[in-house]
C-alpha cells in the first residue's frame, strides 16, 4: 500500500493557479447561417436565420421538409483526399479545426507532437456516408462496399482525422453523450492539460440531414411539426435540426501569455449530471449541474452575466429549463439567450457552437438576440429582436443531451495584462 | 501526475462461449475458442464469413419485453454484464446517485438496429429518399449511441456523469480508463464502466471484408483467430461486454467491499499515422506503455502478465511485440504476453473491457490465460505468447493494451489489491 486515493473535491484542485488555468486561444464555426468565425457571427448578431427547405435530398412526402442545411458548404476547403474518405460531419470537424488552429495561430508542427490532443463529442456519426453504403450493400451486394465505410462511419472517424492531419499524438478521445458530450469534452481539454498537453483542439460538429438520419429525427418525436424552431416561446412545438458545429483550441493560461496569444475566455467550471430513470420520483439533473458548475468555476449565481440555454424547444422541456434559470438566478435575474433558432439542433455541434458564441459575446459585450421567438412563455429575460450591449465576465452554457445527460460550462473572461 | 489507484469491486460479462463472469473465465482457461461460422444473418457471399458469437437470449437475462424492443442487442449486453457487475459488487444503495457515473464504450454502438430499420425504411435499398412512415418510434434511440451508456445509468440508478467513449477498439479500454479517472479525480464514488459491442451485421461484415481486415478461414473458424502465429491471416470479428464496478479505495474500503484488483495507471497515445495503419516500431504505443506504468509507479521487472491486443493481423503484431520489447525492455523477454482475441475474437469497442475483466481475472486467480491456436511461431514475433494452454502464476501486476482505427494507442496497469496480505 504507497498511497490512499484522496477525494479531493474536484474544485479545490482547479481554481487555485491562474497560470494554468485553461484559456480558449483559437475558435471557429461552421454553420447554417456562416462558414467561418466572424462571417458566422456577424450574421448571428443581425438575426440571420438558416433555417430553410432541405436541398441535399427530395423532401417530398416528409412530414418536414426544413432544417439548419449549410447551403453550398465548399468541400474544396478540405483536403480532396479527405473528402471521399470521410463523411460530412467530418468534412465540418476538419474545416473547423484547421481554422481554430490558424485562429489561435497554433502551428501543431512547431510543438511536441505527444502535448498535442484532440478531444471531439459525436452525436450519430458518419450518417450520410454509412447511408451510401448501406444502399450499396443492399441494393447492389456486399462486395460493392467501399474501403473506406470502415473509417468514415464510426463515431472516433473526427478525432482520428484531425490527429493525423496535423500531427496530433497526445491524449486524444471521443465522447458520446449526445448535446451534452459537446461540452463534456471541454472539460476533457481541461483533464489533458492537467495531464501536460500543451494545445487541445476540442470541440465538436454534425451532419445528420441525409435521409436516413433525418427521418431518425422525425421519428424521436421531438421535432416541430411545423417547422418552426420557437424556443421558451407560447408557440414552442418542438425543435429543427440543423448540421455544423465548432472547434476550439485550449492551452494553459501561462502558455498563451507567454507566446502573446489572445485569451478569448477562461474554462473555469463544468459539471455533467444525469436524470434519474423515469419513475423515479427525484428531480432532473440540470439544477445540479448548474450548481455544480458554479461552484466548480468558484463563483455565485449573481456573476453570471449571461446563459447560453439549452432551448430544446418543446413545451414541457423548456418548462423545466425556465424553471431552473429562475430558480438559481431568480425570475428574469439573468439574460437568456440560445443559436439554436438560427442554427437548428446540431446535437454536440450546438453545445461546442455555444461556447464558441458565449465567449465571442464577451469579446464584444453583447449578446446576440434568439430570432423568430415573439412571445416569450415564462418569467426569464430573453434576449430578443437585437442585439443586447452588456459588460459580460462570466457566461453558463447548458445542454441537455438524449436522453438524460445535462451538462453545464462556465466560461470566464481572461484576466487583462 | 495525479495518482490513479481505483479499486475494482464487481465483474460482468457477456462474451462469446458463455454468459456471465464464470463461464467467460472457465473458456479462457480451457483454451477453447468461441470462434465460428456466423449464425446471425444469411453470410454467404461475404469474404469473412465466420465470427464470435454470443448465444443470448435477453429474456433468461430478466429484460422486459419493452426493454427488448427498446434495445438494440449492444445495450442488451451493456445491461446484462452491468447487472452481474452490480450484485457482484453489492455497490446498489451503497452511495448517492449523485455519486454514481456511468462510462461505457463502444465503437459503433446500434449498428444492427440502424441497419435493420435502414432496409426497411429504403425498401432494401431500393431508394435514397427513405420512406418516414416506416419508421419506428426508437430509431432515434439507436440513431445516438449515448443510448446505451442512458439504459446502463438507468439500470444503475446513476446519476453523475454518464458517456459513451467512442474511440473505436481502444472504447473498453478508454471507457475504463475514464472512469477510473473521474474516480482519481474526485468526481464520483462509483463508477460503472465498460464497454458494449454488437457488431455482426451485413455492414460490418461487409466493410471489414473491402479492407481484407478479417480472416477468410471459413472452413476452419475454430481455428481462424490465430494471434502471433505465422498463419494468421486477419482478425475474427467479435461480440459482448464486459463491465466492471469501480471505487475509490476509501470507498471500497468503508463498506468493506471485496477488491479484486486496482487501477493504477492508464494512458492513450496517437500514432497520428494512419486511420488503419501502423508502423512497425510501436513508438507510440510504448509512450501509452511508459506513461501507465509511470502513473502506476511501477517498473517494467513487476510486470507479470501483458494482456495482448493480439488481433491477429501480421502488421498489429509486429507492431505490439515491437512496442512491448521498447517499454519493457529485455523484460519483454521474460513475462508472459496472450491474446483472448484467440477465444472470444475481436469485438471492437468492447473487447478492451473484456480484456480488462480478463486480467482482474488473472489476477484473482493466478492464472494466465493463454493464446489459443498459436502452433506456427511468427519468427518476427519472438516472445513468450503462452501458446495454447493456460499457465499458473502468480499474478499481481497486468499490463493491458489495445490499438484501433485512428491511430488510438491505450494502456492500463492494473494491480492485485493493496495491503490485503495475498
Amino acid at each position: 500500500m504507497t498511497s490512499v486515493a484522496t477525494a479531493v473535491p474536484a474544485t479545490a484542485r482547479r481554481t487555485g493557479d491562474a497560470r494554468n488555468a485553461a484559456v480558449v486561444t483559437g475558435m471557429s464555426a461552421v454553420t447554417a447561417i456562416g462558414v467561418g468565425l466572424e462571417e458566422y457571427w456577424r450574421n448571428l448578431l443581425a438575426g440571420a436565420c438558416g433555417i430553410r427547405p432541405i436541398t441535399r435530398f427530395d423532401t417530398t412526402g416528409y412530414p418536414l421538409r426544413v432544417a439548419g442545411e449549410i447551403p453550398d458548404f465548399d468541400s474544396a476547403r478540405v483536403p480532396s483526399r479527405l473528402v471521399v474518405q470521410t463523411d460530412r460531419w467530418t468534412h465540418f470537424g476538419l474545416l473547423a479545426g484547421e481554422l481554430a488552429l490558424a485562429h489561435a495561430g497554433v502551428d501543431p508542427a512547431e510543438l511536441p507532437e505527444y502535448e498535442l490532443s484532440v478531444h471531439t463529442a459525436s452525436g450519430s456519426g458518419g450518417n450520410e456516408f454509412g447511408q451510401r453504403e448501406l444502399q450499396a450493400l443492399w441494393a447492389e451486394g456486399p462486395s460493392r462496399v467501399g474501403v473506406y465505410q470502415s473509417i468514415a462511419w464510426f463515431y472516433a472517424a473526427t478525432t482520428g482525422q484531425l490527429s493525423i492531419r496535423h500531427g496530433m499524438k497526445g491524449w486524444s478521445g471521443v465522447l458520446v453523450a449526445e448535446q451534452a458530450g459537446g461540452l463534456d469534452v471541454v472539460a476533457q481539454a481541461r483533464r489533458s492539460l492537467a495531464q501536460g498537453s500543451a494545445v487541445v483542439l476540442t470541440g465538436a460538429t454534425e451532419a445528420a440531414l441525409n435521409p436516413a438520419a433525418f427521418t431518425s429525427q422525425i421519428a424521436g418525436g421531438m421535432l416541430s411539426p411545423v417547422g418552426e424552431y420557437l424556443p421558451f416561446d407560447e408557440a414552442a412545438g418542438g425543435y429543427l435540426p440543423g448540421e455544423g458545429g465548432a472547434m476550439f483550441v485550449v492551452e494553459p493560461a501561462e502558455r498563451a501569455v507567454a507566446r502573446a496569444a489572445r485569451p478569448y475566455g477562461v474554462v473555469a467550471g463544468h459539471a455533467a449530471t444525469f436524470d434519474p430513470a423515469p419513475g423515479r420520483g427525484r428531480p432532473p439533473g440540470l439544477r445540479r449541474a448548474v450548481e455544480t458548475a458554479l461552484a466548480d468555476a468558484g463563483v455565485a449565481p449573481s456573476d453570471v452575466d449571461v446563459v447560453f440555454a439549452d432551448a430544446h424547444g418543446h413545451p414541457s422541456a423548456d418548462a423545466a429549463e425556465a424553471r431552473v434559470l429562475t430558480e438559481v438566478f431568480g425570475p428574469r435575474g439573468v439574460p437568456v439567450t440560445t443559436t439554436k433558432a438560427a442554427t437548428g439542433r446540431l446535437v454536440a455541434g450546438s453545445a461546442a457552437l455555444d461556447v464558441v458564441t458565449a465567449l465571442l459575446a464577451m469579446r464584444d459585450g453583447v449578446i446576440p438576440p434568439m430570432v423568430n421567438v415573439r412571445r416569450p412563455a415564462f418569467e426569464i429575460d430573453l434576449v430578443l429582436g437585437r442585439p443586447r450591449p452588456a459588460a459580460l465576465r462570466t457566461a453558463l452554457v447548458l445542454a441537455r443531451g438524449y436522453p438524460g445527460f445535462n451538462a453545464a460550462l462556465v466560461l470566464r473572461a481572461a484576466a487583462q495584462n | 501526475m495525479t495518482r490513479l489507484q481505483v479499486a475494482v469491486t464487481g465483474l460482468g460479462v457477456v462474451a462469446p462461449g458463455g454468459v456471465g463472469v464464470k463461464e467467460f473465465w472457465e473458456l479462457l482457461t480451457a483454451g477453447r475458442t468461441a470462434t465460428r461460422a456466423i449464425t446471425r444473418f444469411d453470410a454467404s457471399g461475404y469474404r469473412s464469413r465466420i465470427a464470435a458469437e454470443c448465444d443470448f437470449d435477453p429474456a433468461q437475462h430478466h429484460l422486459s419485453p419493452q426493454q427488448v424492443r427498446r434495445m438494440d442487442r449492444c445495450a442488451q449486453f451493456a445491461v446484462v454484464a452491468a447487472n452481474e457487475a452490480l450484485a457482484d459488487s453489492g455497490v446498489l444503495g451503497e452511495s448517492p446517485p449523485e455519486r454514481v457515473g456511468v462510462s461505457i464504450g463502444s465503437a459503433v454502438g446500434a449498428t444492427i438496429s440502424l441497419e435493420r430499420e435502414y432496409v426497411v425504411l429504403s425498401d432494401g435499398g431500393a431508394r435514397w429518399e427513405v420512406d418516414p412512415r416506416y419508421a419506428i418510434p426508437h430509431l432515434y434511440h439507436h440513431l445516438v449511441p449515448s443510448s446505451v451508456a442512458a439504459e446502463v445509468a438507468w439500470l444503475a440508478g446513476a446519476e453523475g456523469p454518464v458517456a459513451l467513449v467512442s474511440t473505436g477498439c481502444t472504447a473498453g479500454l478508454d471507457a475504463v480508463g475514464h472512469g477510473a479517472r473521474l474516480v482519481a479525480d474526485g468526481e464520483v464514488d462509483v463508477m460503472v464502466a465498460g464497454a458494449s459491442e454488437a457488431p455482426i451485421s451485413p455492414i460490418t461484415v461487409a466493410c471489414f471484408d473491402a479492407i481484407k481486415a478479417t480472416s477468410p478461414n471459413n472452413d476452419d473458424p475454430e481455428h481462424a483467430s490465430r494471434p502471433f502465429d505465422a498463419l494468421r491471416n486477419g482478425f475474427v470479428l467479435g461480440e459482448g461486454a464486459a463491465v466492471l464496478v469501480l471505487e475509490s479505495m476509501t470507498h471500497a474500503r468503508r463498506r468493506g467491499a471485496r477488491i479484486y484488483a486496482t487501477v493504477d495507471g492508464y494512458a492513450n497515445r496517437c500514432n497520428a499515422y494512419h486511420m488503419t495503419g501502423l508502423r512497425p516500431d510501436g513508438v507510440e504505443m510504448a509512450e501509452a506503455i511508459r506513461l501507465a506504468m509511470a502513473e502506476a509507479g511501477m517498473p517494467a521487472e513487476e510486470v507479470d502478465y501483458v494482456n495482448a491486443h493480439g488481433s491477429g493481423t501480421k502488421q498489429n503484431d509486429r507492431h505490439e511485440t515491437a512496442a512491448f520489447k521498447r517499454s519493457l525492455g529485455e523484460h519483454a523477454y521474460r513475462t508472459p504476453v496472450s491474446s483472448i482475441k484467440s477465444m472470444v475474437g475481436h469485438s471492437l469497442g468492447a473487447i478492451g473491457s473484456l480484456e480488462v475483466a480478463a486480467s482482474v481475472l488473472a489476477i484473482h486467480h493466478d492464472v494466465v490465460p493463454p493464446t489459443a491456436n498459436l502452433h506456427n511461431p511468427d519468427p518476427e514475433c519472438d516472445l513468450d505468447y503462452v501458446p495454447l494452454v493456460a499457465r499458473e502464476r502468480r499474478v499481481d501486476a497486468v499490463l493491458s493494451v489495445g490499438s484501433g482505427f485512428g491511430g488510438f494507442q491505450t494502456a492500463m496497469v492494473l494491480r492485485g489489491p493493496a495491503g490485503s496480505g495475498r
